[in-house]
């Protein structure tokens, strides 16, 4: 049994600082990244909520070139491109792709400067690699408290919205018809998803949070019937595969002679694609149980 | 079907008054005025592009109109919450969408409200209802994106009743369902129409399935209107002067065809130039 639990966790595990900060930032991240994931799958904003990732990027990385710490840049500049996005007309649907498409191309463009100043100059080495793959090993304890802070800013602005905001997933049309701020509603749902996209790009990497934004909400949206039930399965699914990630990651430092870890976001971006793919197993398997009932009961009426 | 002494004594839900729209330089509706009373149930009929839609945004306050006025239980229509229900022809409901029949009609009662809500013994009892009233029980725990067309139109309805609106419009509630399915849902609307006293409007292209149920016809064509009963407003003489060319109405097997005349199809055809074999 103890043989068995020394396998599963290596020494030191529970009492490292690094890990205690990891796991809170870790936990924090992926339950702001499932909740606003379920909206952003829902209202088709998958694409927008990758954009705001290379708009983050953008963000951090000029933050570390002008010596500011890298989660301030991810949050100004993912609002700033939120911001503009819905200006260029991220809220009609045909506009939505291209309002995100030159946000997207704009930052891509930014990072390649700072990243390549940044390198260069000699200031901030490692820099890419922290900006584009993450830092969750390596985050002052410090920066759990503007986490936690800027995770419940996020949460309280869906939770504000959320009625309208299904409304007007649904249907614009219902949504303004009953009076509800079509408009300023989905401009609140995008800074929700900037903030959550600046939170997962400081633990997994701007190019990867795309993975925790979509990839449990997805999973979550093929095996639960309600609302409640895709938040909760979303949460469930996101945090522990951020933990088991970094158990993982903590772990590979004793896997192999060499003795380096492997990058933690690896870890977690491949446990959830492993979940989304299983998901879709069950979700495939309930399917074809299902509808033989329900096309029955079509076909009886059409007789 | 017709009963004008009806029509004259319940109360009246809506007024439009000399409307006019310009849309992109082109006019779109010309003066149209008519107007539509409690439990009665009023045929919106035009062809294509006639300017159904676009008279329906204006009614709900979606569209400004560019002359003319909407009054609703004898006010103008303010841009607050109104007593309308609504079904767009179009809701996105992906089979990804986390939500069943009788939430999306919960999300009815209060889905314009901020903040979140806790569910109710209430709530759950009024949605209960309402899905009994459109015939919905059975497929109340079923994903909506999972429902045959028919199956959502019945819940869009219930979610759009639920508020208790005094006025429920539907933009072309036919357009996607076979005939069965269609007819269905009219006598659904017939009977929720006389039972709680509902002004009903109904866009249409055609008009011939709402013929048993019609109390009165609002004709849309050229973005011109005539409204009144059926027989009244769906004749040659009435449609030639809204489509400005000749028009005739054949009554055939209790069915009406409105066809383009002789002279229209003469004219068609000598711009068109000489042309053989047509007809």
């Amino acid at each position: 049994m103890h043989q068995l639990y020394t396998a599963v966790f290596e020494p030191g595990f529970f009492a490292s600082a690094q890990v205690h900060v990891a796991a809170a930032i870790g936990g924090i991240v992926a339950v702001v990244s499932a909740v606003v994931g379920v909206f952003t799958v829902m209202r088709g904003q998958s694409f927008a909520g990758h954009a705001l990732g290379d708009v983050s990027a953008a963000g951090g990385s000029g933050a570390l070139l002008i010596g500011l710490t890298p989660l301030a840049g991810f949050v100004g500049a993912g609002i700033a491109g939120a911001g503009m996005m819905d200006m260029i007309g991220v809220q009609r649907l045909r506009g939505r792709d291209l309002a995100t498409g030159i946000v997207l191309g704009a930052a891509i463009g930014g990072s390649a400067l700072f990243l390549y100043l940044g390198t260069t100059t000699g200031t901030a080495t490692g820099a890419t690699q922290q900006i584009l793959f993450g830092s969750i090993f390596t985050t002052t304890p410090g920066t759990v408290t503007a986490v936690a802070a800027l995770g419940a800013l996020a949460l309280a602005s869906i939770a504000t919205i959320a009625r309208p905001l299904l409304l007007a997933t649904l249907s614009t049309d219902i949504a303004a018809a009953r009076g509800a701020p079509v408009r300023l509603v989905g401009l609140g749902f995008m800074l929700a998803l900037a903030v959550s996209v600046a939170l997962s790009s400081l633990a997994i990497g701007a190019l990867l949070s795309t993975a925790l934004l979509i990839g449990p909400a997805a999973a979550a949206l093929r095996l639960t019937k309600t609302l409640p039930g895709a938040l909760a399965t979303a949460c469930l699914t996101g945090v522990a595969a951020t933990w088991l990630g970094i158990l993982l990651a903590y772990d590979s430092y004793y896997w192999g002679p060499g003795h380096h870890s492997l990058p933690v976001s690896f870890f977690i971006v491949a446990i959830i694609f492993a979940t989304y793919l299983a998901s879709g197993l069950r979700a495939a398997r309930r399917q074809a149980a299902v509808p033989v009932a329900a096309a029955a009961d079509r076909d009886r009426i059409a007789a | 079907m017709t009963d004008h002494t009806r029509a004259a004594a319940t109360p009246e839900i809506l007024h439009v008054d000399q409307v006019g729209v310009t849309l992109a330089g082109r006019q779109v509706l010309d003066e149209v005025s008519f107007t539509v009373h409690a439990g009665e149930f009023t045929g919106l009929i035009g062809p294509n592009g006639a300017g159904k839609t676009t008279l329906l945004r204006v009614i709900l306050g979606l569209q400004r109109p560019a002359s003319g006025r909407v009054e609703i239980l004898g006010r103008p229509r303010s841009p607050r919450h109104q007593p309308i229900g609504y079904v767009p022809q179009k809701v996105l409901l992906d089979p990804d969408m986390p939500m069943r029949a009788r939430d999306l009609v919960a999300l009815g009662l209060d889905g314009n409200r901020y903040g979140l809500r806790l569910p109710s013994k209430d709530r759950g009892e009024a949605v209960r209802a309402m899905l009994h009233a459109v015939d919905a029980d059975r497929f109340a725990d079923a994903r909506v994106g999972n429902l045959s067309g028919g199956e959502q139109q019945r819940v869009l309805i219930a979610h759009a009743l639920i508020s208790r609106p005094r006025l429920l419009l539907l933009d072309e509630p036919l357009a996607n369902l076979d005939l069965r399915s269609g007819q269905e849902v009219i006598a659904l609307l017939a009977r929720i129409a006389c039972e709680q006293q509902i002004a009903l409007l109904l866009s249409a292209h055609e008009m011939n399935p709402l013929l048993p149920v019609m109390d009165r016809v609002v004709y849309l064509a050229g973005g011109r209107a005539a409204s009144g009963p059926t027989e009244q407003v769906v004749t040659g003489e009435v449609l030639s002067r809204l489509y400005g060319h000749h028009v005739d109405v054949l009554h055939v097997h209790g069915r009406i065809l409105v066809v383009a005349g002789a002279d229209a199809a003469d004219e068609a055809a000598a711009a068109a130039g000489p042309v053989t074999g047509v007809g």
